[in-house]
């Protein structure tokens, strides 16, 4: 089984059936996409799938031999945001986190299709990703933000470096 | 459940029809793998653990056609593209879910669906039973196209669901009961049609399949109101308890969206 992941060729030797999600995060150790309800309930696994939006969980690798997948890992680096993650950052739209990186990828594949999202088409496209913390109403402003192309990459402050992150238990999900 | 790890499935991966239809055979033993949304979380949770799977993604099954006056959809097309089906198909297509779990499941597994849980699933079946759909299946005796309900009462296994046909209605009705930001299965939906032979009638919500709500199409055959010829749906169909609702709740909003449904229908489109 071969994919791309984030434009690099990646050979999978994981049982056909496993879910993307346990793939990406257990034998390639990418682990934006988080497994939170494993049933496609949650959206918290939502990666792009030849540039579409899918429940990572729902989708198993004998279905995808040969795709390209994009992770949060593959959108922008600490220092170069995308215009989303740039308006989530603006607007204050993560809380702890574990939601974020579905609805990233979410707005991220909206904006794609339908560039000038308006607010419906919004709350719609969202509507399928659980917080339990920010409330959605930062989320939306910038997505909001991000289809209005009212982000400012260039102002956001990178908050740490990634090669300084430690991991404080081995083997906790990141 | 034949076996015991995820390593030991077999697959088959047709890439056409006809392949489908034969590495299908009688489907005994055979596990049909489409969009996955409800395969999926039972092989994650280590429900189901297959031995033989058909994966029909390549098997040239998706797709809208038109072909004498008639619409017909294969078993692979997903949930998304039914989004501008004729109505009430339409409305119980942007019903389900949200837009990644649309794009991902198919007509084929939302008719295959069991209910989940004690939880009804099948959101289209109601529509496809208003609009007098036949569903052409293939298994053990070859190809046969049966009415939905009569393959909603027979049950999907030992049958590959190939396509389904419909004709657009003269006009439609769609009511359901929905809850904002939370995509479970949907409460209760009533989906009308009326069709060459009359009005008809369709329940998703109410039973482990969709069913036809004769009794609600005999009375207004009979030239009862909407109002009254609602009231009739309780003996079309008997709401059970599950995580979503009570069969409480639903006896007193089946009458209800039932009335709704046919006003949307006496509005015309």
């Amino acid at each position: 089984m071969r994919l791309t992941v984030n434009g690099e060729q990646r050979d999978l030797h994981s049982p056909p059936l496993t879910s993307l999600l346990t793939a990406l995060r257990e034998e390639l150790d990418i682990t934006s996409p988080k497994a939170g309800c494993n049933q496609g309930g949650c959206g918290a696994c939502t990666v792009l799938v030849d540039g579409e939006a899918r429940r990572a969980c729902l989708v198993p690798l004998a279905a995808i031999d040969g795709a390209s997948i994009t992770t949060v890992e593959g959108l922008g680096r600490a220092d170069e945001l995308s215009p989303v993650q740039a308006a989530f950052d603006e607007h204050y739209a993560a809380q702890c986190g574990f939601c974020t990186s579905g609805f990233v990828i979410a707005a991220t594949a909206l904006i794609d299709r339908k560039p000038k999202a308006r607010r419906e088409e919004i709350l719609e496209a969202l509507s399928g990703h659980v917080c339990r913390c920010t409330g959605y109403i930062k989320i939306v402003a910038a997505v909001e933000a991000a289809a209005e192309g009212d982000v400012h990459p260039e102002q956001v402050e990178p908050s740490f470096e990634p090669e300084e992150a430690e991991v404080l238990i081995p083997g906790s999900p990141a | 459940m034949t076996s015991t790890s995820l390593e030991a499935a077999q697959f088959v991966v047709p890439t056409s029809r006809d392949e489908a239809v034969q590495a299908f055979g009688d489907g005994s033993g055979v596990t049909v793998f489409a969009g996955g949304t409800i395969l999926m979380p039972e092989i994650n949770y280590g429900r189901l653990r297959p031995a033989h799977v058909l994966m029909l993604g390549r098997a040239g099954l998706s797709g809208i056609g038109h072909k004498d006056g008639a619409v017909t959809i294969g078993a692979m097309t997903t949930v998304a593209e039914l989004e501008d089906a004729p109505e009430p198909l339409g409305s119980a297509a942007r019903n389900v879910a949200d837009h990644e779990i649309r794009a991902q499941a198919t007509l084929g597994g939302n008719l295959c669906a069991p209910s989940g849980g004690g939880t009804p699933r099948g959101d289209l079946q109601a529509a496809l039973i208003a609009l007098a759909a036949t569903v052409r299946t293939a298994g053990k005796d070859g190809e046969r196209t049966a009415p939905v309900e009569d393959f909603l009462a027979a049950g999907a296994d030992g049958r590959l669901v190939l396509e389904v046909e419909l004709h657009e209605p003269k006009r439609s009705g769609y009511a359901a009961a929905r809850r904002p930001h939370a995509h479970a299965y949907t409460i209760l939906a009533v989906c009308a049609a009326e069709t060459s032979e009359g009005v008809r009638v369709g329940i998703s919500g109410a039973g482990a399949n969709a069913l036809r709500a004769r009794h609600v199409e005999d009375a207004l055959a009979g030239g009862a109101s909407a109002e009254d010829a609602a009231q009739k749906a309780l003996d079309d169909a008997q709401p059970q308890d599950d995580a979503l609702a009570s069969a409480w709740y639903r006896q007193r909003l089946l009458p209800v969206l039932v009335r709704r449904a046919l006003d949307d229908l006496g509005g015309g489109k």
